[in-house]
C-alpha cells in the first residue's frame, strides 16, 4: 500500500514522516525546505507500506516546481491513501488544500497537526463535526511529540483498504477558499487568545534599531562559536592523520608513482575530514537551531530590504550565511528560491563568499603578517564587491520577481533530536557529492606532482600573475587551489621554499595574492554542486565571472595597496 | 481604492485588487481577494511589510504591498 503526506508548508508533515521513517526528510521551520520528495518503506500495524513524504503546498495549482512535483504525484502514482496534514493553527487556510484533495477519487485522512499549539492559542477544533461535513476520517495528531502517530496510520491502512472516496466535485480557488473559511468558522471556536508572547518577542527581534543590533550579536555568536570549535578540534584531527597516513606510506617506500596516489588519496580523505567534522557540523547545526526557532524567516525579514539593493531578496539571505561556512552547501540550498533567475543569482554570489578554506589563506598571510585589521579590511572589501556584483549582474537579469512573500511561523522550542538530522542530512549532501571529487581531485594533484610538471602551469598562467605583480611560482598554488582552497597556502610554501612567506613575498603581493583566492574560481566541489543545480552553461558562466571579478578585485587592491 | 503600503502598522484593510500574476503567487500562500489583512509592522529602511491574514502571518516586500489595492475599513463604510 502507498501512503502519501501531503500538507501545507510548516504544517509539520515532515515532523510526521521523520516520526515513522526515522528522520530521512529535511525539517525545517522555513516555507520550502522539502522540494523533492522522499520516499520510505515503513511498518505500521504488521503491514508493510510506503510512505512517501511530497513538498509542502499551498495548493496543487500553484505552478511552482514543489507544486508541481506534488500533483505529478499524487496524479501518477499509484497512491492508496493520501494523509492531508493540516496545521490545526491555521486551519481556515490548510482546509483549502483538503477541499483541493477530496476531488481526486482517492481516500483522504485528514490529520489535525500542531492541536498543542493550537489549544494554546485558545483554538477548540470540532473534528468529528468536520469529519461529518467532509465525510473523511478526521484524526487528531501531534508529530512533534508522537501523539496520534499509531492511530493515524492504523485509520489509514482502513481507509485504505475500504477505497472510499468523497464524491465532493473540484471547483475553483476562490470557491474552495470561501467554503475553507466557512468551515473553520463552523467548527472551530476561538477562545482566549494569548499569543502576546510572540509577539512580545518580534516586537524585539524585528525592532528597526535592536532587531539588527540583535542580528549582528547572533551572526558574531554565531560564527565565534563555529569557528572556536573548528580551531580547537581541527588540529588534533590533522595530526591523526598525519600518523596515519606515515603508518600507511611506509611500506611503500617513498617517491614512487603508487605511494604518491595513495598518499593524495589520503590527503583527500583527510581534508574532507578536517572540513566537515569540525567547520561544517557546526556551522549546519548552529543554522539548523537558528531555522527550527524559526528565527531565519525574521532574518530574511530584516535584511529583504539589503538584499533588494543587489537584485534579490530576503529568502536568499540563507545561501550567503551558509556561504561562509562552505559554497557547497551554499549552492544547494538556493533551491529554497521560487524563480530561477534569482537561484541563478544567488548561486553566483554565493560562490563569492569567503568559505571557511579562503579563510585560512586570508588569516594565514594578510592576518599573520599585516595584521587582523587588514583582514577585517579585506573581508569588508569583500561584501562591497559582492554587493557591486549583484548590482550589475541585476541590470543584465532585471528583477521581474514580485519580491518577497514569506510566511513568518510562531517561535518553536527546537528538538534536538531534529537538529542533529536536519544537520546529517546537508552534512550527507556534502559527505556524497563533494567529497569524492575532494578525492580524486587530490590523487590526480599528487601525480601532476610526481611528474614534475609545475612549471608548465607556472608558464600558463604566467599572464595572470605577472599583472598581478606576483612571483611566477605562485601560478602552482593558484591553480592547485581549484582543487582545494587551502591548498592555495599549503602550497605556496612549497612554491616559495620557504613557511617564512614575509621572506618571500612583500606585503602588497601578500594582500593581493589573498584578494585573488577569495573571489576566483570556487574550488571543483562547488563547481559541481553549480552544475547540479543550474547546469553546465551556468556553471561555465559563473566560474568566467569570478576568474574576471577576482582579477579586477586584485589589481585594484594592488593599485590601492601600492599607493598606501 | 490604494495600495498596502499606505495603510499605517494596526490598521485593517481588505485586499480588492491585485494583478492576476501576482494574485497566483499570493494563492499560494492562502491570500485571496475579500480577505482581511492587518498590517503588524513595517522593518526600516524600505523593507518589507508584517501583515496577519486568516491568522498566519506574511512578509511583504515592498514591491508586493506597493501591487495590492486595498480598501480600509472607513472607506468601505
Amino acid at each position: 500500500m502507498r501512503v502519501a503526506l501531503i500538507g501545507q508548508p510548516n504544517c509539520g508533515k515532515s515532523t510526521l514522516f521523520n516520526q515513522v521513517a526515522g528522520y530521512k526528510a529535511e525539517t525545517g521551520n522555513f516555507s520550502g525546505t522539502t522540494v523533492t520528495y522522499t520516499e520510505s518503506r515503513v511498518r505500521v500495524a504488521g503491514e508493510v507500506i510506503e510512505l512517501v513524504d511530497l513538498p509542502g503546498t499551498y495548493t496543487l495549482e500553484g505552478g511552482s516546481p514543489a507544486e508541481e512535483q506534488a500533483a505529478r504525484y499524487l496524479d501518477s502514482k499509484s497512491v492508496d491513501v493520501i494523509v492531508n496534514v493540516a496545521d490545526s493553527t491555521h486551519l481556515a487556510s490548510a482546509l483549502e488544500l483538503s477541499l483541493e484533495l477530496l476531488p481526486l477519487k482517492k481516500p483522504v485522512v485528514l490529520a489535525l497537526n500542531m492541536l498543542d499549539e493550537a489549544a494554546r492559542l485558545g483554538l477548540r477544533i470540532d473534528g468529528e463535526g468536520l469529519a461529518r461535513q467532509l465525510n473523511v476520517p478526521v484524526l487528531p495528531l501531534v508529530a512533534s511529540k508522537g501523539r496520534g502517530v499509531k492511530q493515524l496510520f492504523l485509520k489509514s491502512l482502513e481507509a485504505g483498504r475500504k477505497k472510499q472516496t468523497s464524491t465532493r466535485e473540484s471547483s475553483c480557488a476562490e470557491a474552495r477558499h470561501q467554503l475553507a473559511k466557512e468551515l473553520a468558522r463552523q467548527y472551530v471556536t476561538q477562545g482566549e487568545r494569548h499569543v502576546t508572547w510572540r509577539d512580545r518577542i518580534d516586537d524585539v527581534l524585528l525592532h528597526p534599531v535592536w532587531g539588527y543590533a540583535i542580528l549582528l550579536f547572533v551572526l558574531y555568536l554565531f560564527f565565534q562559536t563555529v569557528y572556536g570549535i573548528g580551531k580547537v578540534t581541527e588540529p588534533p584531527l590533522l595530526a591523526f592523520f598525519d600518523l596515519i597516513t606515515k603508518a600507511v606510506l611506509t611500506p611503500f617506500g617513498a617517491g614512487n608513482l603508487f605511494s604518491e596516489i595513495l598518499l593524495g588519496v589520503l590527503q583527500g580523505i583527510a581534508a574532507g575530514v578536517a572540513i566537515v567534522l569540525p567547520y561544517l557540523l557546526p556551522f549546519l547545526f548552529g543554522l539548523g537551531l537558528l531555522e527550527d526557532i524559526g528565527y531565519l524567516p525574521r532574518v530574511a525579514f530584516l535584511m529583504d530590504t539589503f538584499m533588494h539593493r543587489i537584485g534579490l531578496h530576503g529568502k536568499a539571505i540563507v545561501p550567503f550565511i551558509l556561504g561562509y561556512g562552505c559554497n557547497v552547501p551554499a549552492v544547494m540550498s538556493t533551491r529554497t528560491l521560487e524563480e530561477p533567475r534569482d537561484r541563478y543569482l544567488a548561486a553566483a554570489l554565493a560562490t563569492l563568499v569567503p568559505c571557511a578554506a579562503r579563510l585560512a589563506v586570508v588569516f594565514g598571510l594578510v592576518a599573520f603578517y599585516l595584521g587582523p585589521l587588514a583582514a577585517f579590511g579585506l573581508y569588508l572589501f569583500n561584501l562591497i564587491v559582492i554587493a557591486l556584483t549583484g548590482r550589475v549582474l541585476s541590470k543584465i537579469m532585471p528583477e521581474d520577481t514580485p519580491g518577497l512573500i514569506l510566511e513568518m511561523p510562531t517561535y518553536r522550542v527546537p528538538t534536538l533530536k531534529n537538529v542533529l538530522s536536519k544537520s546529517w542530512f546537508r552534512v550527507r549532501e556534502f559527505v556524497v557529492e563533494a567529497w569524492p571529487i575532494l578525492i580524486v581531485g587530490s590523487a590526480v594533484l599528487s601525480v601532476l606532482n610526481y611528474l614534475d610538471v609545475a612549471y608548465v602551469f607556472n608558464w600558463l598562467v604566467r599572464p595572470v600573475t605577472w599583472l598581478m605583480g606576483l612571483p611566477s611560482e605562485t601560478g602552482v598554488p593558484l591553480i592547485f587551489g581549484i582543487f582545494r582552497k587551502e591548498l592555495s597556502l599549503v602550497m605556496l610554501s612549497q612554491a616559495l621554499g620557504t613557511i617564512n612567506f614575509g621572506s618571500a613575498l612583500t606585503k602588497v603581493q601578500m594582500v593581493v595574492y589573498a584578494t585573488f583566492v577569495m573571489f576566483y574560481l570556487p574550488c571543483l566541489a562547488t563547481l559541481s554542486a553549480l552544475k547540479r543545480e543550474l547546469g553546465t552553461r551556468a556553471m561555465i558562466a559563473i566560474g568566467a565571472l569570478t576568474v574576471v571579478i577576482a582579477l579586477a578585485s586584485a589589481l585594484l587592491v594592488r593599485g590601492i595597496a601600492s599607493i598606501i | 481604492m490604494q495600495s498596502l503600503l499606505n495603510v499605517p502598522n494596526g490598521q485593517q484593510a481588505q485586499l480588492v485588487s491585485v494583478s492576476e500574476r501576482l494574485l497566483r503567487k499570493l494563492k499560494q500562500y492562502g491570500l485571496h481577494p475579500g480577505d482581511t489583512l492587518r498590517v503588524l509592522r513595517s522593518a526600516p529602511w524600505g523593507g518589507p511589510l508584517l501583515v496577519e491574514v486568516n491568522g498566519r502571518e506574511l512578509a511583504l516586500g515592498r514591491s508586493v504591498a506597493e501591487n495590492l489595492f486595498v480598501e480600509t475599513e472607513c472607506e468601505l463604510h
